[in-house]
């Protein structure tokens, strides 16, 4: 097959692609056989239940993971560190890490320390683009507060302000509406809808819920071990519901109850 | 007349305080203790947001296989203690990166092998002249002026190491995930640290001890956390206390007739549970 793979219908290039990616942990598999592209300037949204290898599959994207069969394409070449840094990366907020003692600044100037390189502290410029960064999302006034005492929401701008500093081609999300109220998602897709149309950015995301994916995503898959496209027929709905079904809320009705693959694997999962 | 006889009991303690400094074994042992402290506070700072107290113990623990060894081939225990800890601290740290084993299970596994290990070492030999209670518990009057230059480029080199990978073991320990894919090399970073945590272990051991200086490895970097939430603020803490911790505790151990290294980790403890209560009160 020839790399990067072009999108028939948009003719853009694959930016991800997976072909037969299977991933095991302790002997059981976790994905399997997995087709995968994403295409240019697209956000594309995948819900699944919890323990479906949602976060695998992104892992496997990130490099964090390597499967034990498979091949995975980033921009038409195999992955290596280069090719990472066109990625940034949000991953789930953890509640965890928020005593960490960082400033706002200091949580986006982390996204500039592979360029500023060893040996060096960051100077006037690297704040002076961090900053800016910050302006992006608006939180600009709030860099030299505990990063901490933030709510959710401003958390959730932050490390996105800071996986846009290597000026990535993909912004990659885990869960990203979890511990953020409803408002601060609808700001926070918008903000993400805005560096798609300006900068170009694609965007994989990854939830279980999945009103916020349908609403916000150009094309679905649903995830549980195996995937399946939205789009194609016979694989989540029935082509004769698929028709019907373009107005956000019924998607939703329809993948809860309609959605036989997924439904009859978490079945077999559980 | 008045305002002398008050200030007797200041001059008495001056004198006295002198008197202190004109022994040898307690020039040496502040000097390692202030430059100890330093380095233990800054290498707490990391066990504490990467929460490796744990590691810090087994860790610790190993030197005593290291010791007991350097005891029955007669040659300087430092250096034996050194390879022991290093080569445990880092086998801790691989191990425990295994799906199967977790980095508490490694720990559980090397820190009881390393002390068996030791005790067989000590049973090998017919005699031993080698102080190993110091070892274990720290002995003030041990220092001599060639530990003090182990310290000096051990410790230097410690500290020398973490300024150059500061902010890329910053970003490891705030988001080990987030760094990788910024193209962080976590790995190593990972292996640094486990190895600059050994190193400061084994010079420790004389005057704290094997035993306590974990207790260093973790309570200046907590004591720190409870009361700031920057960064540079918390490491700067974190030696003050570290400081405090360690000069204190020599001269109470000094005038208490007490074990320095126990008394220099019960005085810690107590910053911590101040620094904790006011951290309390702040929420």
């Amino acid at each position: 097959m020839k790399h990067p793979a072009i999108d028939p219908e948009t003719n853009q290039e694959s930016i991800v692609e997976l072909n037969d990616v299977w991933v095991a942990y302790d002997g059981i598999w976790v994905l399997k056989s997995i087709y995968f592209n994403c295409y240019a300037g697209e956000i594309f949204g995948i819900v699944g239940p919890n323990g479906g290898g949602k976060t695998t599959l992104l892992n496997v994207i990130l490099g964090l993971v390597h499967p034990q069969k498979g091949s995975v394409r980033l921009f038409g070449n195999k992955p290596d560190k280069n090719s990472r840094l066109e990625i940034g990366y949000l991953p789930q907020i953890s509640h965890a890490d928020r005593s960490f003692p960082v400033t706002v600044l200091d949580v986006v100037l982390m996204g500039l320390y592979n360029r500023i390189g060893l040996f060096r502290k960051p100077d006037r410029h690297s704040k002076d683009i961090a900053m800016e960064l910050l302006s992006h999302v608006n939180m600009d006034g709030h860099a030299k507060r505990p990063f901490a005492v933030l709510s959710g929401g401003q958390q959730q701008r932050v490390n996105i302000a800071r996986a846009m500093a290597s000026k990535p081609k993909l912004l990659i999300l885990d869960e990203p509406s979890t511990g953020i109220d409803s408002v601060a998602q609808e700001d926070f897709y918008e903000l993400l809808a805005k560096f798609r149309n300006d900068q170009g950015i694609s965007v994989i995301m990854v939830s279980h819920d999945i009103g916020v994916i349908t609403s916000h995503a150009n094309r679905v898959a649903c995830l549980n071990v195996q995937l399946h496209y939205h789009d194609e027929p016979d694989s989540c709905f029935s082509t004769e519901i698929a028709k019907k079904v373009f107005g956000e809320d019924l998607r939703v009705i329809v993948h809860d109850s309609k959605c036989a693959t997924c439904f009859r694997s978490h079945q077999d999962h559980d | 007349m008045s305002t002398i006889r008050n200030a007797q009991p200041v001059f008495a303690a001056i004198k006295t305080m002198i008197d202190m400094f004109s022994f040898e074994f307690m020039r040496n042992a502040f000097l390692a203790g202030m430059m100890l402290g330093f380095v233990l506070a800054v290498v707490s700072f990391f066990v504490v947001l990467r929460r490796m107290s744990f590691i810090g113990v087994g860790v610790a623990h190993s030197a005593f296989g290291g010791v007991a060894l350097g005891a029955l081939l007669g040659i300087s225990p430092t250096w034996t203690a050194i390879g022991f800890a290093v080569v445990v601290s880092n086998a801790i740290g691989y191990i425990g990166k295994e799906e199967r084993i977790s980095t508490d299970t490694a720990i559980g596994i090397f820190f009881p092998l390393a002390m068996a290990l030791g005790v067989i070492f000590i049973g090998m030999s017919d005699h031993y002249n080698v102080d190993l209670f110091g070892y274990l518990f720290g002995n003030i009057l041990a220092i001599t002026r060639q530990d003090l230059i182990v310290i000096a480029v051990l410790g230097g080199l410690v500290l020398l190491s973490t300024k150059i990978f500061f902010k890329e073991l910053l970003f490891v320990a705030y988001d080990r995930e987030v760094a990788f894919v910024s193209g962080m090399p976590v790995t190593f970073l990972d292996h640094f640290l486990l190895t600059i945590l050994a190193l400061s272990v084994v010079i420790s051991m004389k005057i704290i001890g094997i035993i306590l200086v974990s207790a260093l490895l973790v309570i200046p970097g907590a004591a720190a956390s409870q009361v700031t939430r920057r960064y540079d603020s918390m490491i700067a803490l974190s030696i003050l206390i570290a400081l405090v911790s360690t000069a204190g505790g020599l001269v109470i151990s000094y005038f208490a007739n007490l074990p320095s290294g126990a008394t220099i980790v019960a005085l810690a403890s107590i910053i911590f549970f101040i620094a904790f209560g006011v951290g309390q009160v702040r929420k």
